[in-house]
C-alpha cells in the first residue's frame, strides 16, 4: 500500500472534501429530486387544498389570485381547482408510477438476463430473441397498443411500462453475467459445490448490480416522461386523479387564455427529469468504466 | 459477406415474425377484440354477430395462421370506422410523418453533430459547459411541453409561425424542432464521446506533427473514424423519431401516422392501430439491418462474415 492512497481514503476530513468536490456540480439536482420526492411523499400535508375540489367561481384564475380569501398561488384550472395542489398530487402519481414500473422491469429483466447468461443454451436463445423482438417495437407504441387493449389506469400503466422496458435490463444483465461467468472465482465456487441459486445470488448479482442501477436510474427519468406522455394522450392515469401529463393536455386548450395550466406541469416534468438525468449521468461515469467522461 | 447478409436477413425475418406474433397476442389479452371494437352498451346479440363475422369464434391457432396469410398478401384489413382498406389510409398519411421526421432528423444532425464535435475539441472550456447544458435541456424536455412552449412563443405571442396543421414550408419548423430536440441531444453526446476517443489516438498527433491543419485532421481522419457509433445510433434514433411523432403530431395537429394512431385508439379502430405498430417495428428492424451493413462500408476493419 502506498502512502499516497491511505490518507486520501481513510482520513475523514479529506474524505469529506472529496465527497464535497464530487457532489458540487450535482447538488442542486439532488436537491430538486429530493424535493420532489418529499413533496410526493407528504402531498396531503403540503398541498394547500384538496386537489379535486372545484370552485366554479374561481375558474381559470391567474397565479396569485385570491377569491373569497382563498389564495391560488399558481392559479386555477378550467373547473376552478387549485393548480398547485394538483401539481403536488401529480408528483405523487408521477414518481409512484415511475418507481413501480422501474421495479417491475428491473426485476424481470435482471432475472431473465441472468438466466440467459448463466444457463445459456435454449434459455439464452429464447430470452435473447424475445429481447430483440420487444426492443424492435418502439416502446411508446407498444405501450399504447397494450393500454388500448387493457384499458387505461394507474395499474395498467405500471404493468405495461414494466413489461415493455425489461429487455433493456435483460441485455445488460446478460452481458455482465457472461463476463462474470468467465472469472476464476466462479469456477472455484462451483467446484466447492455451490448451487445455481447461490452462484447467481452471491456471486453474479453483486457483480452486475452496479450496471443495473445505472440503467435503472436513466430509465426512471424515461418512465416519468412515458407516464406523462400516456396521460397526455388520455391513456394514462384517469381523471380526476391529477397527473402532470393530463393537466398539460387540458392546458393545451387554454393556451391563449390561461398559459399557466400548461406551463407549470411542464416545468415540473422538465426539472424532475433533468435532475434524474444529471444524477444518472454522474452514476454512469462513476460505475461504468467504459464511459469516457 | 454473403453468409453474413443471409444470417442477418434470417434474424430480421425472425424478429418480424416475432413482432407480428406479439402484436397478435397482445390484442387477445383482454379476451377477444370484438369487445374492443363495439361501442359500450352493445347487446349480446351484436357481439355474437360481429364475433362470427370477423371469425373470432374460430380456434386461436387458425386465427393466427389466417392473420399471417393475410399479412403476407399485404392485406392489413379494413378500417372498422371508415370501411376502407387500412393500407389506403396509411399510405395517405405516411408522407406527412416522413416529412416531419425527416425535418426533425435534419435539425438533430445539423445541430447535434457540430455541437458534439465542438464539445470534444473544446473539452473542459466554458463553451463545452454551455453546450452541455443545452444538450441536457434538450434531453430532458418532454416533447409535448416543448411543443406547447414553442406554440405559445412563436405562434400565440409573436405570431411568426403557424401553430398547427400543414401549410407550406414554415409549418414544419416548430414541430421539427420539438421532435428533433431529444435526438439532437443524443447525437451531440455520441459525437462528443466518439471524437474524444479518436482525439487521444497516436495518428492524430502524427497528423498534427506532419503539419496538417487541425481542421483537416478532424474532417479527414477523426470524423471518418468516429462515424461507426454515429451510424449505430442513427438506426435507433430514426425509429425513435417515428415513435415520437405520436405525441408531436397530436400537439401540432399534424395529419401524419402518429395523429392517426391516437385518433384510431379513441375510435377503437384496431386494425389501424395494429398496422401502425407493425409498420414502425418493421421500419426499425430494417434500419438496424441497414446500419449493420453500412458499418462494413464505413469501417473496413469490421469483417461481416465473422472470420478475422
Amino acid at each position: 500500500m502506498s502512502e499516497a492512497v491511505i490518507p486520501s481514503i481513510a482520513h475523514p476530513a479529506r474524505l469529506r472534501t472529496r465527497i464535497a468536490r464530487e457532489l458540487r456540480p450535482i447538488w442542486p439536482f439532488l436537491l430538486i429530486f429530493v424535493g420532489f420526492a418529499l413533496i410526493a411523499l407528504l402531498a396531503p400535508l403540503v398541498a394547500p387544498y384538496n386537489p379535486n375540489s372545484q370552485n366554479l367561481l374561481a375558474r381559470l384564475k391567474p397565479p396569485g389570485t385570491t377569491v373569497r380569501n382563498v389564495l391560488y398561488l399558481l392559479g386555477t384550472d378550467e373547473v376552478g381547482r387549485d393548480l398547485l395542489s394538483r401539481l403536488i398530487y401529480g408528483a405523487r402519481v408521477s414518481l409512484m408510477v415511475a418507481l413501480l414500473s422501474v421495479l417491475v422491469s428491473t426485476t424481470l429483466g435482471t432475472v431473465l438476463g441472468m438466466i440467459a447468461g448463466f444457463y445459456r443454451g435454449v434459455a439464452e436463445i429464447i430470452i435473447m430473441r424475445l429481447v430483440d423482438i420487444v426492443l424492435s417495437i418502439p416502446a411508446i407504441l407498444l405501450a399504447i397498443i397494450t393500454i388500448a387493449v387493457l384499458g387505461p389506469g394507474l395499474h395498467n400503466v405500471v404493468v405495461v411500462l414494466g413489461f415493455t422496458r425489461w429487455p433493456r435490463y435483460a441485455r445488460v444483465a446478460y452481458g455482465q453475467t457472461l463476463a462474470v461467468m468467465g472469472l476464476t472465482f466462479m469456477r472455484a465456487s462451483a467446484f466447492n459445490g455451490a448451487g445455481a441459486l447461490r452462484l447467481l445470488g452471491r456471486h453474479v448479482f453483486p457483480n452486475i448490480a452496479g450496471a443495473i442501477i445505472v440503467v435503472a436510474t436513466l430509465e426512471f427519468g424515461l418512465m416519468v416522461l412515458f407516464e406523462a406522455g400516456l396521460s397526455f394522450l388520455g391513456l394514462g392515469v384517469q381523471p380526476p386523479m391529477p397527473s402532470w401529463g393530463s393537466i398539460l393536455s387540458v392546458g393545451r386548450n387554454y393556451m391563449g387564455t390561461a398559459w399557466w395550466i400548461a406551463t407549470f406541469p411542464g416545468l415540473c416534468l422538465f426539472l424532475l427529469v433533468l435532475s434524474i438525468n444529471v444524477i444518472g449521468d454522474r452514476m454512469r461515469d462513476r460505475l461504468d468504466p467504459r464511459s469516457t467522461r | 459477406m454473403g453468409r453474413f447478409l443471409l444470417r442477418r436477413l434470417i434474424q430480421s425475418a425472425v424478429a418480424i415474425l416475432g413482432t407480428i406474433t406479439l402484436v397478435f397476442f397482445i390484442q387477445r389479452l383482454a379476451g377477444d377484440p370484438t369487445l374492443l371494437m363495439l361501442p359500450e352498451g352493445a347487446t349480446r346479440q351484436d357481439i355474437e354477430t360481429l364475433r362470427h363475422q370477423l371469425g373470432f369464434d374460430r380456434p386461436l391457432a387458425i386465427q393466427y395462421l389466417d392473420y399471417l396469410a393475410q399479412l403476407a398478401r399485404f392485406d392489413l384489413g379494413q378500417s372498422l370506422v371508415q370501411r376502407v382498406p387500412v393500407l389506403d389510409i396509411i399510405v395517405a398519411r405516411l408522407p406527412y410523418t416522413l416529412y416531419l421526421a425527416g425535418s426533425a432528423l435534419l435539425v438533430a444532425v445539423g445541430i447535434g453533430l457540430p455541437v458534439g464535435i465542438v464539445m470534444a475539441v473544446r473539452r473542459d472550456t466554458k463553451l463545452e459547459r454551455v453546450l452541455m447544458a443545452l444538450v441536457l435541456v434538450g434531453q430532458s424536455m418532454p416533447t409535448f411541453w416543448s411543443g406547447i412552449l414553442l406554440i405559445l412563443l412563436f405562434a400565440v405571442t409573436l405570431g411568426a409561425m403557424p401553430s398547427s396543421g400543414v401549410d407550406g414550408l414554415r409549418s414544419v419548423v416548430l414541430p421539427a424542432i420539438a421532435l428533433g430536440a431529444l435526438t439532437m441531444a443524443t447525437y451531440a453526446r455520441v459525437a462528443r464521446t466518439a471524437v474524444l476517443e479518436e482525439l487521444g489516438r497516436d495518428y492524430v498527433s502524427a497528423a498534427q506533427a506532419k503539419g496538417l491543419l487541425f481542421r483537416s485532421v478532424i474532417s479527414r481522419h477523426i470524423l471518418r473514424n468516429a462515424a461507426t457509433p454515429i451510424i449505430t445510433i442513427s438506426a435507433l434514433e430514426i425509429a425513435n423519431l417515428l415513435a415520437g411523432a405520436v405525441i408531436v403530431e397530436t400537439v401540432f395537429a399534424w395529419p401524419g401516422l402518429g395523429q392517426l394512431a391516437v385518433q384510431s385508439i379513441a375510435a377503437r379502430d384496431f386494425p389501424i392501430v395494429q398496422s401502425i405498430v407493425l409498420l414502425s417495428a418493421f421500419v426499425s428492424i430494417a434500419l438496424n439491418l441497414a446500419a449493420d451493413i453500412l458499418y462494413s462500408v464505413v469501417d473496413p476493419r469490421i469483417r461481416l462474415d465473422g472470420v478475422a
